[in-house]
C-alpha cells in the first residue's frame, strides 16, 4: 500500500484551474521534490493534500484512507505534517510551548482531568513535555526552549518550525519552501538538517523548493509542474536536461 | 508545606471578611462593594478567556449573565420560597445551604448551553462577526425574558431574599459573601488550570495563528467552542450571584452597558492575563464607587479613560503577562506555572 | 391587499433609516476595515444638531426673531446638521482613530476606541442636556395622500426618496469618481495606495464626511418622523443598522442598502403578525439565521486568506 497516493487531483478557484490532473505516489521513505515557476500551483497541491481545500476532482489517499472531507487537524493526526512558506510559528508562545501545542491530537486527557489535575493529566503533560524536549535536543534547539520565537533569528525560527512539524510524529513531512529567506550559510545547514531528518526519522519528505541546489542535492525524484499541470518527472539529472522544464523556467529563447 | 500557603491564606482571608461582616466592622455598604467586586472578578476573568486569550471580540457577556441569573433565581425561588411560586416550596428551607451552590451551577450550565448555541453560527464567520452575533444574541435573550410573563417579564423577578433568609436560619452568617468568595476562588482556579495546560495553550495558539493551529493537529472548532462555553458558563454563575446579592433582577440589568463594563475590565487589565483581569475588576469596582457622585459623568469619564488607555498603553495593566512574570519568586507558592 | 401595501410602504420608510445609517458603517468598514461603533451615536448627534439648529432658526431661543417659514428652516437645518455632524465624525477620526492608525495599532484597539467614543457621545449628551426628551419642532405641514385604501404622508415619501437618491449618489461617487476609486483602492491595499501618490488621510477624511453626512440626514428625517429625541436613540438603531449592513454584505454599498431595507421589512412584518414585544427577538433571530447560512452577507464578497 502506498504511503500517499494522489490521483487525478484538480482544484479550481472560481474560473481559475490552479491544479489540473495532478498525480503523485509515495511508496516509502522517498525525498520527493516539487518544483515549478511561481504561481504553478505547488502550494495549492500542498493545501489540498493537508486538508485545507477540498479537491474539485480526484482524490487523495493516505495509507489507503481517502482524506476527502477530513479537516486539516484530522489529516495531521493520520501522519502528515507540513511547514509553510511564511513561518507560521506562534510567536508569543515559547519554543517549548510551540512544540507542546502541536501534540494536541495526542493529548489523551479531557477537560475534567485538566480541571481536577488528575494523575492522568500529570502523566500526559509530563510525557508531552518530555517529547518536546527530546525533539528540541535532537535538532540542537534545547537552549532556546524558553525563548520566544520572535526573538530568534530567521534560520533558527525555520528550524523550530521543522521541529514542531516533527513533533506530530509524521510519516510524511511536507516542507513548503524551507529555504526561502535563508542566508547561504543557513541554507547549507538546512540541507544537512533535512538530509539527516530523512535518515534519522525514517520518514518520507515532500519538498517544494525554488533553490535548485537544495533540490538537486536532497531529492531522489523531482516533479515539475507549470500552470497546474505536471510537465516532467524524474531524477535530478533527467530534470536538469529536460527541455520542457527549461522552457517553463527560462522561456522559449533559452532552448 | 509551601503548597499549603496559598490555600491557607485564602481561607484566612475568607474568615477575616466573614467575621468583619458579622460583627459589622465592615458595614453593609462595604459588604456589598466587596460582593460586587467578586462578581466583577468572575465576569472579567471569564470574558478574558474569549476576548483576551482567544483574541475574539465578544460583546454579549451580559446575555449569559442574564441566563444564569434567571435560571438560578427561578429554580431557587420555586424550590424554597414559602409563597407558593410555581406550586412550591418543594424543599425544606434548611436544605437551601446545600442546594444553593447546585442551583448556581445549574445557572452556569444553562448559560454554557446558551454559549454553545451562540458560538455555533459563528464558526463559519470570522473575526468581527462574533461581535455581531453576540450583540444580537444579547438582545434576543433580553427580549425573550421580557416576553415571559411567568418570570415577571420586563417588570422583573424577585423573591431571592427568602432563599437567603432560609440559609441564614440555619446558620447566621453573611451567606452571600461566602458564596461570592467561593465562586471567585472556583473561577480563578478553573481558569488558571485551563490556561496553563497544553489544552488551554491551544487557545493562545488559535489566537496567534489559527491556520497553523489547525495544521498542527489542534481541533480549532472544538477548542473555540469549549472556551466559549467555559466563559459563558462562568458568566452565568456570576449572574446567579448578582441576582441573589441584589434580591431583584430585571432584563434591564443585563444590557449592552453591562457587557461594556465587562469589556472595560478586560481591556484595562490586559488581554490574556488572569492577574490583570482580577486587578482591573477590583480597581473598576472601586472606581465606580468613587465616581458615584458624578452620576452620569462617570460614564463619560470611564470611556475616556479607556480611550486614553488605548492610545498610550493598550496592553492594559499587565499586557499578556501575569503577576508571576513580574514577581517570579511567587511562582513557588502557586504550584505549576507556565 | 391594501394593508399589505401599507405595510410595504411602512417597511420602506422604516428601512430607509437603517439603510442611510448602514451606508455609513459600510463606507468606513470598506476603507478602514473598522466597525465604527460610534456611528449610531453620530446619527443621534445629527438629530440633536438638527434640533438645536431648528429651534435656533425658528427664533425659539430668542437670539434671532421668529418668523422664518418652516420650509426655509428645514432647508437650512439639513445642511447645518450635515456639516456639524461631519465635523464631529472627522474629529473622532482625527483625535481617536488616526493616531492609532499611525502607530499601526492592532485593529482591536481601534474598535474598542470606537465603542468608547460612542459611550462618550451618549453619556456626554445625557450629562450636558439632561434626561428630559427633546421635542423636535414641526417644520413642514404633513400632507396625507390616499390611494385606494392606502394612505401615505409626504414625509414618508420624502424619506424613501432621500434614501434611494442617497444610494444612487453614493453608488456614483464610489464607482465613478476618482476619490471613490481611491476609497476602493484603500480597501484592497492600504499600504500601496500612498505609494501611488494618493493621499490616504484625505480619502479617509472624505469617507468619514460622507458617512457622517448621511447619518445626519437620517437623523434629521428620523427626528421629523418621530419627533421625540433622547440620548440613547442612536444606540439600538445603530446596532441594528450595523447588523443589517453585515447581513446585506458589509463592504458593499448595495449590500448595506439592501440589508437596511431587509431589516425594515422584517421588523414591520413581524409587528404586523406578532405582538410588538417580539419584534427585536424575531428580527435579530432572522438576521442571525441569514448570517449563518450566508456568512459573508447577501451581497458580500469573501476575501480569501492566502495560506
Amino acid at each position: 500500500m502506498a504511503l500517499l497516493e494522489v490521483v487525478n487531483l484538480t482544484r479550481d478557484f472560481g474560473g481559475l484551474r490552479a491544479v489540473c490532473e495532478f498525480e503523485t505516489t509515495f511508496e516509502g521513505r522517498e525525498l520527493l521534490g516539487l518544483i515549478g515557476p511561481n504561481g504553478a500551483g505547488k502550494t495549492t497541491v500542498f493545501n489540498v493534500v493537508s486538508g485545507f481545500y477540498a479537491p474539485s476532482a480526484g482524490q487523495v489517499c493516505f495509507q489507503g484512507k481517502n482524506t476527502a472531507g477530513l479537516k486539516p487537524h484530522k489529516v495531521t493526526a493520520l501522519g502528515v505534517a507540513r511547514t509553510f512558506q511564511n513561518i507560521r510559528l506562534w510567536f508569543d508562545l515559547s519554543v517549548l510551548d510551540n512544540i507542546r501545542v502541536s501534540q494536541y491530537y495526542h493529548l489523551e486527557y479531557g477537560l475534567w482531568d485538566c480541571f481536577l489535575r488528575t494523575e492522568r493529566y500529570k502523566r500526559r503533560e509530563a510525557a508531552i513535555e518530555r517529547n518536546a524536549r527530546e525533539i528540541l535536543e535532537a535538532l540542537n534547539l534545547a537552549e532556546y526552549a524558553l525563548e520566544l520565537p520572535k526573538n530568534l533569528p530567521y534560520g533558527l525560527q525555520r528550524r523550530v518550525e521543522i521541529a514542531r512539524a516533527l513533533s506530530v510524529k509524521p510519516k510524511l513531512l511536507m516542507l513548503d519552501e524551507p529555504a526561502a529567506g535563508l542566508s547561504s550559510a543557513d541554507v547549507d545547514d538546512l540541507i544537512k538538517l533535512v538530509g539527516w531528518i530523512h535518515k534519522e526519522f525514517g520518514l518520507a519528505i515532500w519538498m517544494i523548493e525554488h533553490q535548485m541546489d537544495v533540490v538537486m542535492k536532497l531529492c531522489t525524484r523531482i516533479q515539475v509542474i507549470d500552470f497546474g499541470r505536471t510537465i516532467a518527472e524524474g531524477t535530478p539529472e533527467e530534470i536538469q536536461a529536460n527541455p520542457d522544464v527549461i522552457k517553463a523556467y527560462l522561456g522559449d529563447d533559452a532552448i | 508545606m509551601r503548597r499549603f500557603i496559598v490555600p491557607l491564606a485564602t481561607i484566612s482571608l475568607l474568615g477575616l471578611i466573614l467575621t468583619a461582616s458579622a460583627t459589622d466592622t465592615l458595614n453593609l455598604y462595604w459588604q456589598s462593594v466587596l460582593m460586587f467586586m467578586g462578581i466583577n472578578i468572575i465576569l472579567s476573568t471569564s470574558l478574558n478567556l474569549v476576548n483576551g486569550n482567544m483574541g475574539e471580540f465578544s460583546c454579549g457577556h451580559a446575555g449569559f449573565m442574564a441566563v444564569g441569573a434567571y435560571v438560578s433565581s427561578v429554580l431557587s425561588v420555586a424550590l424554597f420560597a414559602p409563597d407558593g411560586f410555581m406550586g412550591g416550596p418543594y424543599l425544606p428551607g434548611h436544605l437551601a445551604v446545600f442546594v444553593f451552590p447546585l442551583l448556581l451551577l445549574a445557572g452556569g450550565l444553562a448559560a454554557a448551553v446558551t454559549g454553545l448555541l451562540v458560538a455555533l453560527p459563528s464558526f463559519k464567520t470570522r473575526g468581527d462577526y462574533l461581535a455581531i452575533i453576540t450583540i444580537a444574541a444579547s438582545y434576543i435573550i433580553k427580549s425573550t425574558i421580557e416576553n415571559v410573563g411567568a418570570v415577571g417579564g420586563a417588570r422583573g423577578f424577585m423573591g431571592m431574599a427568602k432563599v437567603t433568609e432560609a440559609m441564614t436560619a440555619v446558620w447566621d452568617i453573611p451567606w452571600m459573601i461566602l458564596w461570592v468568595f467561593a465562586a471567585v476562588v472556583f473561577t480563578l482556579v478553573v481558569i488558571r488550570r485551563y490556561v496553563s495546560s497544553t489544552f488551554g495553550k491551544g487557545v493562545d495558539a488559535v489566537r496567534q495563528d489559527e491556520i497553523a493551529a489547525e495544521i498542527m493537529s489542534v481541533d480549532t472548532d472544538r477548542i473555540k467552542l469549549v472556551t466559549f462555553m467555559l466563559s459563558s458558563g462562568l458568566a452565568g454563575i456570576a449572574g446567579g450571584l448578582f441576582a441573589f446579592v441584589l434580591g431583584y433582577i430585571n432584563p434591564g440589568s443585563f444590557t449592552i452597558i453591562k457587557s461594556t463594563e465587562a469589556m472595560v475590565m478586560v481591556y484595562l487589565g490586559g488581554m490574556g492575563s488572569i492577574s490583570g483581569a482580577t486587578l482591573s475588576a477590583i480597581v473598576f469596582t472601586l472606581l465606580m464607587e468613587v465616581l458615584r457622585p458624578l452620576q452620569v459623568g462617570k460614564w463619560v469619564l470611564i470611556p475616556m479613560m479607556l480611550i486614553l488607555l488605548m492610545q498610550f498603553r493598550p496592553e492594559g495593566f499587565f499586557g499578556h503577562r501575569e503577576f508571576t512574570d513580574i514577581f517570579p519568586r511567587l511562582r513557588r507558592f502557586l504550584g505549576n506555572g507556565k | 391587499m391594501e394593508s399589505f401595501i401599507q405595510n410595504i410602504l411602512n417597511a420602506l420608510q422604516w428601512g430607509s433609516f437603517y439603510s442611510l445609517i448602514a451606508l455609513g458603517y459600510c463606507l468606513v468598514y470598506g476603507v478602514l476595515s473598522l466597525i465604527n461603533f460610534a456611528h449610531g451615536d453620530i446619527f443621534m448627534a445629527g438629530a440633536y444638531f438638527a434640533f438645536f439648529g431648528a429651534t435656533f432658526l425658528l427664533g425659539k431661543t430668542g437670539i434671532i426673531p421668529p418668523g422664518m417659514p418652516g420650509w426655509a428652516v428645514l432647508a437650512l437645518t439639513i445642511p447645518i446638521s450635515m456639516i456639524l455632524t461631519s465635523a464631529l465624525g472627522v474629529t473622532l477620526e482625527r483625535v481617536a482613530y488616526r493616531p492609532l492608525r499611525r502607530k499601526g495599532a492592532h485593529k482591536l484597539y481601534v474598535v474598542i476606541t470606537a465603542l468608547m467614543c460612542g459611550l462618550v457621545l451618549e453619556n456626554g449628551n445625557l450629562a450636558l442636556f439632561g434626561a428630559s426628551r427633546k421635542n423636535f419642532p414641526s417644520l413642514v405641514p404633513q400632507v396625507v395622500y390616499s390611494l385606494g385604501g392606502v394612505s401615505v404622508t409626504n414625509l414618508k415619501v420624502a424619506v424613501i426618496l432621500v434614501a434611494v437618491l442617497s444610494f444612487l449618489f453614493l453608488h456614483y461617487v464610489v464607482g465613478k469618481t476618482k476619490i471613490g476609486m481611491a476609497m476602493q483602492a484603500i480597501s484592497y491595499d492600504r499600504f500601496a495606495v500612498p505609494l501611488m501618490g494618493i493621499p490616504t488621510d484625505t480619502v479617509i477624511v472624505f469617507t468619514f464626511v460622507l458617512g457622517s453626512s448621511f447619518a445626519a440626514l437620517a437623523g434629521v428625517l428620523f427626528a421629523m418622523s418621530y419627533p421625540v429625541l433622547d440620548p440613547f436613540m442612536g444606540a439600538l438603531i445603530g446596532w441594528k443598522a450595523f447588523i443589517a449592513a453585515v447581513v446585506g454584505g458589509i463592504g458593499s454599498i448595495r449590500g448595506a442598502f439592501a440589508g437596511g431595507f431587509l431589516l425594515g421589512f422584517v421588523e414591520i412584518m413581524v409587528v404586523a403578525f406578532f405582538p410588538s414585544t417580539f419584534r427585536d427577538l424575531i428580527a435579530f433571530s432572522i438576521l442571525l439565521l441569514i448570517l449563518s447560512l450566508k456568512p459573508t452577507g447577501l451581497f458580500g464578497v469573501a476575501r480569501r486568506t492566502k495560506i
